[in-house]
Protein backbone atom coordinates (compact mmCIF):
# COMPACT_ATOMS: atom_id res chain seq x y z
CA UNK A 1 0.00 0.00 0.00
CA UNK A 2 3.20 2.17 -0.20
CA UNK A 3 2.23 3.10 -3.68
CA UNK A 4 -0.39 5.73 -2.57
CA UNK A 5 0.22 9.43 -4.55
CA UNK A 6 -0.05 12.71 -2.79
CA UNK A 7 -1.78 14.18 -5.93
CA UNK A 8 -4.43 11.34 -5.99
CA UNK A 9 -4.89 11.76 -2.04
CA UNK A 10 -5.46 15.48 -2.70
CA UNK A 11 -7.95 15.23 -5.78
CA UNK A 12 -9.62 12.80 -3.32
CA UNK A 13 -9.89 14.54 -0.36
CA UNK A 14 -11.11 18.05 -2.27
CA UNK A 15 -13.08 16.90 -5.19
CA UNK A 16 -13.65 13.17 -6.04
CA UNK A 17 -14.10 12.03 -2.47
CA UNK A 18 -14.74 15.45 -0.69
CA UNK A 19 -16.16 14.03 2.63
CA UNK A 20 -19.01 16.59 2.65
CA UNK A 21 -20.51 16.84 -0.54
CA UNK A 22 -19.55 13.25 -1.35
CA UNK A 23 -19.47 11.09 1.05
CA UNK A 24 -21.82 13.25 2.99
CA UNK A 25 -19.75 13.07 6.32
CA UNK A 26 -20.53 15.57 9.15
CA UNK A 27 -23.27 16.42 8.03
CA UNK A 28 -24.27 17.42 11.59
CA UNK A 29 -22.02 20.28 11.97
CA UNK A 30 -21.83 21.21 8.58
CA UNK A 31 -25.49 22.21 8.51
CA UNK A 32 -25.67 23.66 12.16
CA UNK A 33 -22.66 25.70 12.19
CA UNK A 34 -22.52 27.55 8.80
CA UNK A 35 -24.74 30.64 9.70
CA UNK A 36 -21.47 32.55 8.67
CA UNK A 37 -17.87 32.65 7.46
CA UNK A 38 -16.45 32.93 10.60
CA UNK A 39 -18.25 30.11 12.34
CA UNK A 40 -17.49 27.72 9.18
CA UNK A 41 -13.59 28.79 9.42
CA UNK A 42 -13.65 28.40 12.96
CA UNK A 43 -15.20 24.81 13.18
CA UNK A 44 -12.84 24.12 9.93
CA UNK A 45 -9.83 24.33 11.23
CA UNK A 46 -10.68 22.93 14.37
CA UNK A 47 -11.57 19.79 12.26
CA UNK A 48 -8.24 19.82 10.47
CA UNK A 49 -6.65 19.80 13.83
CA UNK A 50 -8.72 16.87 14.89
CA UNK A 51 -8.26 14.88 11.58
CA UNK A 52 -4.69 15.40 11.72
CA UNK A 53 -4.03 14.55 15.16
CA UNK A 54 -5.88 11.29 14.95
CA UNK A 55 -4.67 10.01 11.73
CA UNK A 56 -1.28 10.43 12.91
CA UNK A 57 -1.56 8.80 15.79
CA UNK A 58 -3.82 6.33 14.49
CA UNK A 59 -0.99 5.35 11.76
CA UNK A 60 1.66 5.32 14.50
CA UNK A 61 -0.47 2.47 16.51
CA UNK A 62 -1.55 0.80 13.74
CA UNK A 63 0.80 -2.18 14.06
CA UNK A 64 0.37 -2.31 17.82
CA UNK A 65 -3.59 -2.52 18.09
CA UNK A 66 -5.24 -5.67 16.92
CA UNK A 67 -8.29 -5.98 15.23
CA UNK A 68 -10.80 -6.79 18.17
CA UNK A 69 -10.24 -3.77 20.19
CA UNK A 70 -9.19 -0.60 17.41
CA UNK A 71 -12.29 1.05 17.51
CA UNK A 72 -12.32 1.91 20.97
CA UNK A 73 -8.54 2.67 21.13
CA UNK A 74 -9.51 5.33 17.69
CA UNK A 75 -11.98 6.70 19.63
CA UNK A 76 -9.96 7.52 22.87
CA UNK A 77 -7.71 8.94 20.80
CA UNK A 78 -10.27 11.23 18.65
CA UNK A 79 -11.71 12.21 22.20
CA UNK A 80 -8.47 13.25 23.45
CA UNK A 81 -7.42 15.12 20.44
CA UNK A 82 -10.79 17.18 20.40
CA UNK A 83 -10.76 17.84 24.25
CA UNK A 84 -7.11 19.10 23.80
CA UNK A 85 -7.93 21.04 21.06
CA UNK A 86 -11.10 22.83 23.03
CA UNK A 87 -9.24 23.85 26.32
CA UNK A 88 -6.53 25.39 22.80
CA UNK A 89 -9.44 27.22 21.65
CA UNK A 90 -11.01 28.14 24.82
CA UNK A 91 -7.16 29.15 25.80
CA UNK A 92 -6.35 31.56 22.41
CA UNK A 93 -10.14 32.28 20.96
CA UNK A 94 -12.53 32.52 23.58
CA UNK A 95 -15.06 34.13 21.64
CA UNK A 96 -15.11 31.55 19.29
CA UNK A 97 -15.16 28.75 21.42
CA UNK A 98 -18.73 29.97 23.31
CA UNK A 99 -20.12 30.40 19.33
CA UNK A 100 -18.81 27.01 18.04
CA UNK A 101 -20.45 25.58 21.96
CA UNK A 102 -21.22 21.95 21.71
CA UNK A 103 -20.23 21.63 17.70
CA UNK A 104 -16.79 21.58 19.05
CA UNK A 105 -16.93 18.53 21.62
CA UNK A 106 -19.15 17.02 19.19
CA UNK A 107 -16.18 16.73 16.16
CA UNK A 108 -16.05 13.65 18.25
CA UNK A 109 -18.91 12.06 17.00
CA UNK A 110 -18.03 13.14 13.31
CA UNK A 111 -18.19 10.49 10.82
CA UNK A 112 -15.45 12.13 8.93
CA UNK A 113 -12.78 11.37 12.02
CA UNK A 114 -13.00 7.87 12.85
CA UNK A 115 -13.73 6.96 8.72
CA UNK A 116 -10.76 8.70 7.94
CA UNK A 117 -8.77 6.70 11.06
CA UNK A 118 -9.99 3.51 10.49
CA UNK A 119 -10.94 3.82 6.79
CA UNK A 120 -7.42 5.55 6.06
CA UNK A 121 -4.53 5.91 8.66
CA UNK A 122 -5.39 2.42 10.27
CA UNK A 123 -3.71 0.97 6.73
CA UNK A 124 -0.96 3.72 5.57
CA UNK A 125 2.24 4.93 6.74
CA UNK A 126 2.87 8.22 8.59
CA UNK A 127 3.36 10.16 6.03
CA UNK A 128 0.23 9.41 3.47
CA UNK A 129 -1.96 9.49 6.80
CA UNK A 130 -1.11 12.77 8.04
CA UNK A 131 -1.69 14.27 4.36
CA UNK A 132 -4.74 12.74 4.12
CA UNK A 133 -6.30 13.91 6.99
CA UNK A 134 -4.69 17.82 6.43
CA UNK A 135 -6.26 17.40 2.77
CA UNK A 136 -9.84 15.50 4.11
CA UNK A 137 -10.21 18.66 6.80
CA UNK A 138 -9.56 20.88 4.13
CA UNK A 139 -12.38 19.74 1.63
CA UNK A 140 -14.36 19.68 4.81
CA UNK A 141 -13.43 23.39 5.52
CA UNK A 142 -14.17 24.38 2.21
CA UNK A 143 -17.52 23.42 1.57
CA UNK A 144 -18.15 24.86 4.84
CA UNK A 145 -16.99 28.21 3.81
CA UNK A 146 -18.94 28.04 0.60
CA UNK A 147 -21.64 26.93 2.58
CA UNK A 148 -21.29 29.66 5.37
CA UNK A 149 -20.92 32.69 2.80
CA UNK A 150 -23.59 31.82 0.60
CA UNK A 151 -25.62 31.81 3.99
CA UNK A 152 -24.29 34.75 4.95
CA UNK A 153 -24.62 36.38 1.72
CA UNK A 154 -28.11 35.60 0.67
CA UNK A 155 -29.42 35.90 4.50
CA UNK A 156 -27.47 39.22 5.63
CA UNK A 157 -26.33 40.82 2.72
CA UNK A 158 -22.99 40.90 3.86
CA UNK A 159 -19.78 38.97 4.11
CA UNK A 160 -16.91 38.07 6.47
CA UNK A 161 -18.59 39.89 9.75
CA UNK A 162 -17.03 39.49 12.81
CA UNK A 163 -13.69 37.77 11.78
CA UNK A 164 -12.64 39.84 14.68
CA UNK A 165 -14.00 36.52 16.53
CA UNK A 166 -10.93 34.59 15.37
CA UNK A 167 -8.13 36.97 13.38
CA UNK A 168 -8.16 39.25 16.16
CA UNK A 169 -9.24 43.07 16.41
CA UNK A 170 -7.31 44.09 13.05
CA UNK A 171 -10.07 41.70 11.22
CA UNK A 172 -12.69 43.88 12.79
CA UNK A 173 -13.54 45.43 9.68
CA UNK A 174 -13.20 43.14 7.10
CA UNK A 175 -16.54 42.89 6.89
CA UNK A 176 -17.76 43.43 3.41
CA UNK A 177 -21.99 44.64 2.40
CA UNK A 178 -22.23 43.64 -1.10
CA UNK A 179 -26.46 44.23 -0.70
CA UNK A 180 -26.63 47.44 0.91
CA UNK A 181 -30.68 47.93 2.61
CA UNK A 182 -30.89 43.85 2.36
CA UNK A 183 -33.27 42.87 3.75
CA UNK A 184 -32.56 39.83 5.81
CA UNK A 185 -33.68 36.51 4.05
CA UNK A 186 -34.45 34.31 7.54
CA UNK A 187 -34.48 31.10 5.34
CA UNK A 188 -31.21 31.03 4.85
CA UNK A 189 -29.73 31.62 7.98
CA UNK A 190 -31.79 28.90 9.42
CA UNK A 191 -31.33 25.19 9.60
CA UNK A 192 -33.60 24.87 6.35
CA UNK A 193 -31.33 27.38 4.32
CA UNK A 194 -28.30 24.76 5.00
CA UNK A 195 -30.10 21.31 3.77
CA UNK A 196 -31.53 23.44 0.49
CA UNK A 197 -28.01 24.91 0.27
CA UNK A 198 -26.06 22.02 0.85
CA UNK A 199 -28.32 20.12 -1.83
CA UNK A 200 -27.82 23.40 -4.75
CA UNK A 201 -23.40 22.53 -3.94
CA UNK A 202 -24.03 19.25 -4.50
CA UNK A 203 -25.90 19.13 -7.44
CA UNK A 204 -23.49 21.74 -8.85
CA UNK A 205 -21.00 19.30 -8.08
CA UNK A 206 -22.69 16.43 -9.88
CA UNK A 207 -23.10 18.65 -13.17
CA UNK A 208 -19.85 19.83 -12.94
CA UNK A 209 -18.75 16.25 -13.29
CA UNK A 210 -21.19 15.19 -15.62
CA UNK A 211 -20.13 17.55 -18.09
CA UNK A 212 -16.13 16.44 -17.71
CA UNK A 213 -17.44 12.87 -18.10
CA UNK A 214 -19.01 13.77 -21.36
CA UNK A 215 -16.08 16.13 -22.67
CA UNK A 216 -13.83 12.98 -21.33
CA UNK A 217 -16.13 10.02 -23.44
CA UNK A 218 -16.22 12.65 -26.45
CA UNK A 219 -12.17 12.85 -26.99
CA UNK A 220 -11.56 9.18 -26.23
CA UNK A 221 -13.41 6.74 -28.34
CA UNK A 222 -13.37 3.67 -26.50
CA UNK A 223 -13.55 3.81 -23.12
CA UNK A 224 -11.18 3.13 -20.44
CA UNK A 225 -12.01 -0.39 -19.09
CA UNK A 226 -12.76 -0.42 -15.46
CA UNK A 227 -11.61 2.50 -12.62
CA UNK A 228 -7.77 2.04 -12.24
CA UNK A 229 -8.24 4.69 -9.06
CA UNK A 230 -8.06 1.99 -5.71
CA UNK A 231 -11.44 3.39 -3.30
CA UNK A 232 -9.78 3.82 0.11
CA UNK A 233 -12.65 4.77 1.97
CA UNK A 234 -15.63 3.41 3.53
CA UNK A 235 -14.33 -0.02 3.81
CA UNK A 236 -15.74 -1.73 6.82
CA UNK A 237 -13.78 -4.85 7.30
CA UNK B 1 -5.56 -18.67 23.17
CA UNK B 2 -8.88 -16.42 24.16
CA UNK B 3 -7.61 -16.08 27.95
CA UNK B 4 -4.68 -14.25 26.21
CA UNK B 5 -6.14 -11.79 23.54
CA UNK B 6 -8.76 -10.68 26.07
CA UNK B 7 -5.69 -9.94 28.78
CA UNK B 8 -3.41 -8.69 26.06
CA UNK B 9 -6.27 -6.33 24.81
CA UNK B 10 -7.53 -4.51 28.44
CA UNK B 11 -3.81 -3.91 28.84
CA UNK B 12 -3.24 -2.45 25.34
CA UNK B 13 -6.55 -0.46 26.09
CA UNK B 14 -5.66 1.23 29.52
CA UNK B 15 -2.36 1.67 28.02
CA UNK B 16 -4.14 4.03 26.05
CA UNK B 17 -6.66 5.11 28.70
CA UNK B 18 -3.29 6.34 30.38
CA UNK B 19 -1.91 8.10 27.89
CA UNK B 20 -4.47 9.82 26.41
CA UNK B 21 -5.37 11.05 30.17
CA UNK B 22 -2.10 12.47 30.31
CA UNK B 23 -2.48 14.10 27.14
CA UNK B 24 -5.60 16.00 28.31
CA UNK B 25 -4.27 16.38 31.84
CA UNK B 26 -1.33 17.91 30.34
CA UNK B 27 -3.12 20.32 27.98
CA UNK B 28 -5.95 21.30 30.80
CA UNK B 29 -3.07 22.62 33.25
CA UNK B 30 -0.91 23.94 30.86
CA UNK B 31 -4.26 26.40 29.33
CA UNK B 32 -5.79 26.27 32.90
CA UNK B 33 -4.53 29.88 33.94
CA UNK B 34 -4.98 31.35 30.07
CA UNK B 35 -8.65 29.98 30.06
CA UNK B 36 -9.53 31.85 33.79
CA UNK B 37 -8.34 34.97 32.48
CA UNK B 38 -10.04 34.91 29.26
CA UNK B 39 -13.29 33.38 31.07
CA UNK B 40 -12.66 36.94 33.27
CA UNK B 41 -11.90 39.13 30.58
CA UNK B 42 -15.28 38.57 28.65
CA UNK B 43 -17.18 38.44 32.02
CA UNK B 44 -15.89 42.09 32.41
CA UNK B 45 -16.31 42.89 29.11
CA UNK B 46 -19.97 42.62 29.32
CA UNK B 47 -20.09 44.71 32.67
CA UNK B 48 -18.42 47.54 31.29
CA UNK B 49 -20.01 48.24 28.44
CA UNK B 50 -23.19 48.63 31.29
CA UNK B 51 -20.86 50.71 34.11
CA UNK B 52 -17.97 51.57 31.69
CA UNK B 53 -14.90 52.20 33.58
CA UNK B 54 -15.10 55.99 33.87
CA UNK B 55 -17.76 55.33 36.33
CA UNK B 56 -16.31 53.40 38.55
CA UNK B 57 -12.54 52.75 40.04
CA UNK B 58 -13.06 49.06 41.73
CA UNK B 59 -12.57 45.94 40.48
CA UNK B 60 -16.59 44.58 39.92
CA UNK B 61 -15.63 41.37 39.21
CA UNK B 62 -14.07 40.89 42.82
CA UNK B 63 -17.06 43.06 44.57
CA UNK B 64 -20.08 40.37 44.14
CA UNK B 65 -23.30 39.24 46.15
CA UNK B 66 -24.29 36.29 45.44
CA UNK B 67 -27.72 35.72 44.47
CA UNK B 68 -30.05 32.78 43.13
CA UNK B 69 -33.26 31.21 41.93
CA UNK B 70 -34.66 32.53 45.46
CA UNK B 71 -34.42 36.07 44.53
CA UNK B 72 -37.41 37.31 43.63
CA UNK B 73 -38.21 39.10 40.29
CA UNK B 74 -34.88 37.76 38.84
CA UNK B 75 -36.27 34.20 37.52
CA UNK B 76 -32.85 32.84 37.82
CA UNK B 77 -32.19 28.90 37.60
CA UNK B 78 -28.52 29.01 39.23
CA UNK B 79 -26.68 30.81 41.69
CA UNK B 80 -25.30 34.24 39.82
CA UNK B 81 -23.67 37.17 41.06
CA UNK B 82 -24.69 40.81 41.55
CA UNK B 83 -21.73 43.17 40.73
CA UNK B 84 -21.10 46.29 42.90
CA UNK B 85 -19.40 49.56 41.20
CA UNK B 86 -17.67 51.73 43.66
CA UNK B 87 -16.02 55.19 42.41
CA UNK B 88 -14.18 56.37 45.68
CA UNK B 89 -15.77 53.83 47.91
CA UNK B 90 -19.20 55.11 47.07
CA UNK B 91 -21.31 52.55 45.43
CA UNK B 92 -22.48 54.05 42.01
CA UNK B 93 -24.20 50.77 40.38
CA UNK B 94 -25.04 47.35 40.72
CA UNK B 95 -25.01 44.94 37.97
CA UNK B 96 -28.06 42.31 38.55
CA UNK B 97 -28.36 39.10 36.76
CA UNK B 98 -31.99 38.38 35.36
CA UNK B 99 -33.64 35.74 33.50
CA UNK B 100 -36.52 36.47 30.95
CA UNK B 101 -38.27 33.11 30.91
CA UNK B 102 -40.66 33.88 28.29
CA UNK B 103 -38.47 34.41 25.19
CA UNK B 104 -39.36 33.26 21.78
CA UNK B 105 -37.28 30.14 21.55
CA UNK B 106 -36.22 29.97 25.35
CA UNK B 107 -34.88 31.59 27.92
CA UNK B 108 -33.06 35.19 27.34
CA UNK B 109 -30.03 35.46 30.01
CA UNK B 110 -29.95 39.73 30.40
CA UNK B 111 -27.63 41.72 33.16
CA UNK B 112 -29.22 44.97 33.83
CA UNK B 113 -26.71 47.83 35.64
CA UNK B 114 -28.97 49.66 38.30
CA UNK B 115 -27.55 53.81 39.13
CA UNK B 116 -27.98 54.42 42.73
CA UNK B 117 -31.00 56.70 41.96
CA UNK B 118 -32.67 53.26 40.61
CA UNK B 119 -32.68 54.77 37.16
CA UNK B 120 -31.40 51.85 34.63
CA UNK B 121 -27.24 52.16 33.45
CA UNK B 122 -27.54 49.55 31.04
CA UNK B 123 -29.34 46.43 29.67
CA UNK B 124 -27.51 43.61 27.66
CA UNK B 125 -28.43 40.00 26.81
CA UNK B 126 -25.67 37.81 27.24
CA UNK B 127 -27.24 34.49 25.84
CA UNK B 128 -30.67 33.97 23.75
CA UNK B 129 -31.51 31.88 21.11
CA UNK B 130 -34.08 34.20 19.63
CA UNK B 131 -34.72 33.83 16.01
CA UNK B 132 -31.80 35.54 13.50
CA UNK B 133 -33.34 38.72 11.79
CA UNK B 134 -36.10 38.82 14.10
CA UNK B 135 -35.79 38.44 17.60
CA UNK B 136 -32.03 38.73 17.83
CA UNK B 137 -32.10 42.55 18.02
CA UNK B 138 -31.93 42.41 22.05
CA UNK B 139 -28.28 41.68 21.05
CA UNK B 140 -26.46 44.85 21.02
CA UNK B 141 -24.39 43.82 17.99
CA UNK B 142 -27.44 43.48 16.00
CA UNK B 143 -29.60 46.77 17.02
CA UNK B 144 -29.15 49.35 19.85
CA UNK B 145 -32.50 48.49 20.80
CA UNK B 146 -31.61 47.70 24.45
CA UNK B 147 -30.26 51.14 24.53
CA UNK B 148 -33.83 52.64 24.63
CA UNK B 149 -33.34 51.13 28.59
CA UNK B 150 -31.27 53.53 29.76
CA UNK B 151 -32.08 56.30 32.05
CA UNK B 152 -35.64 54.90 32.90
CA UNK B 153 -36.56 53.72 36.60
CA UNK B 154 -39.42 52.63 38.07
CA UNK B 155 -41.50 55.97 37.43
CA UNK B 156 -40.10 56.44 34.28
CA UNK B 157 -42.32 55.74 32.42
CA UNK B 158 -44.72 53.95 35.30
CA UNK B 159 -45.84 50.74 35.75
CA UNK B 160 -48.24 50.78 32.66
CA UNK B 161 -46.16 52.13 30.27
CA UNK B 162 -43.78 49.43 30.89
CA UNK B 163 -44.58 47.55 27.83
CA UNK B 164 -44.05 46.79 24.13
CA UNK B 165 -46.26 49.71 22.13
CA UNK B 166 -48.26 47.56 20.91
CA UNK B 167 -49.28 46.32 24.55
CA UNK B 168 -50.19 50.28 25.11
CA UNK B 169 -46.29 50.71 26.20
CA UNK B 170 -43.47 52.62 25.29
CA UNK B 171 -41.16 50.34 24.02
CA UNK B 172 -40.73 49.63 20.81
CA UNK B 173 -41.34 45.95 19.15
CA UNK B 174 -39.85 44.31 16.51
CA UNK B 175 -41.34 44.44 12.94
CA UNK B 176 -42.24 40.41 13.33
CA UNK B 177 -40.98 39.85 16.63
CA UNK B 178 -43.27 41.01 19.55
CA UNK B 179 -42.91 38.29 21.90
CA UNK B 180 -38.59 38.86 22.29
CA UNK B 181 -39.09 42.37 23.29
CA UNK B 182 -42.18 41.92 25.80
CA UNK B 183 -40.23 39.05 27.92
CA UNK B 184 -37.03 41.48 27.54
CA UNK B 185 -39.09 44.57 28.60
CA UNK B 186 -40.73 42.45 31.72
CA UNK B 187 -37.63 40.75 33.08
CA UNK B 188 -35.90 44.48 33.24
CA UNK B 189 -39.00 46.08 35.18
CA UNK B 190 -38.96 42.92 37.38
CA UNK B 191 -35.38 43.34 37.90
CA UNK B 192 -35.76 46.79 38.92
CA UNK B 193 -38.81 46.38 41.45
CA UNK B 194 -36.01 43.34 42.92
CA UNK B 195 -33.64 46.80 43.23
CA UNK B 196 -36.00 48.57 44.41
CA UNK B 197 -37.39 46.16 47.04
CA UNK B 198 -33.57 45.11 48.18
CA UNK B 199 -32.55 48.51 48.53
CA UNK B 200 -31.22 48.47 51.51
CA UNK B 201 -29.01 45.09 50.75
CA UNK B 202 -27.96 46.54 47.23
CA UNK B 203 -27.17 50.03 47.90
CA UNK B 204 -26.78 50.20 51.95
CA UNK B 205 -23.50 51.50 52.65
CA UNK B 206 -21.80 49.43 55.56
CA UNK B 207 -18.83 49.46 54.36
CA UNK B 208 -17.90 46.25 52.67
CA UNK B 209 -20.59 44.23 50.97
CA UNK B 210 -20.64 41.10 53.41
CA UNK B 211 -21.56 37.49 51.65
CA UNK B 212 -25.06 37.04 51.76
CA UNK B 213 -26.45 40.22 51.13
CA UNK B 214 -29.77 39.45 49.06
Amino acid sequence: MADVSYRELSFNGLWKNNPAIVQLLGLCPLLAVTGSVVNAIGLGVATIMVLVCSNTSVSLIRNIVSDAVRLPAFVMIIAAAVTCIELLMQAFAYEMYQILGIFLPLITTNCVILGRADGFAAKHGLGPSIYDGFIMGVGFTAILVLLGGLRELSGTGALFANMDLLFGPGAANWEMVVIADYQPFLLAILPPGAFIFTGLIIAVKNLIDDRIKKRQDALKEKPVKGSKRVRVTGTIS
Amino acid sequence: MLGQSITRNSVLLAIFAVCTTLLIAGTFLSTRDKIALEKRRAEEKALLEVVPRERHDNSMLDETIPVGPEAAGLGLKEQKRIYVARKRGEIVAVVIPATAPDGYTGAIDLIVGVNTDGSIAGVRALAHRETPGLGDKVDIKKSDWVLGFDGRSLDNPDVSGWAVKKDRGVFDQFTGATITPRAVVAATLRTLQFAEANRESLFGERGQITAGGK
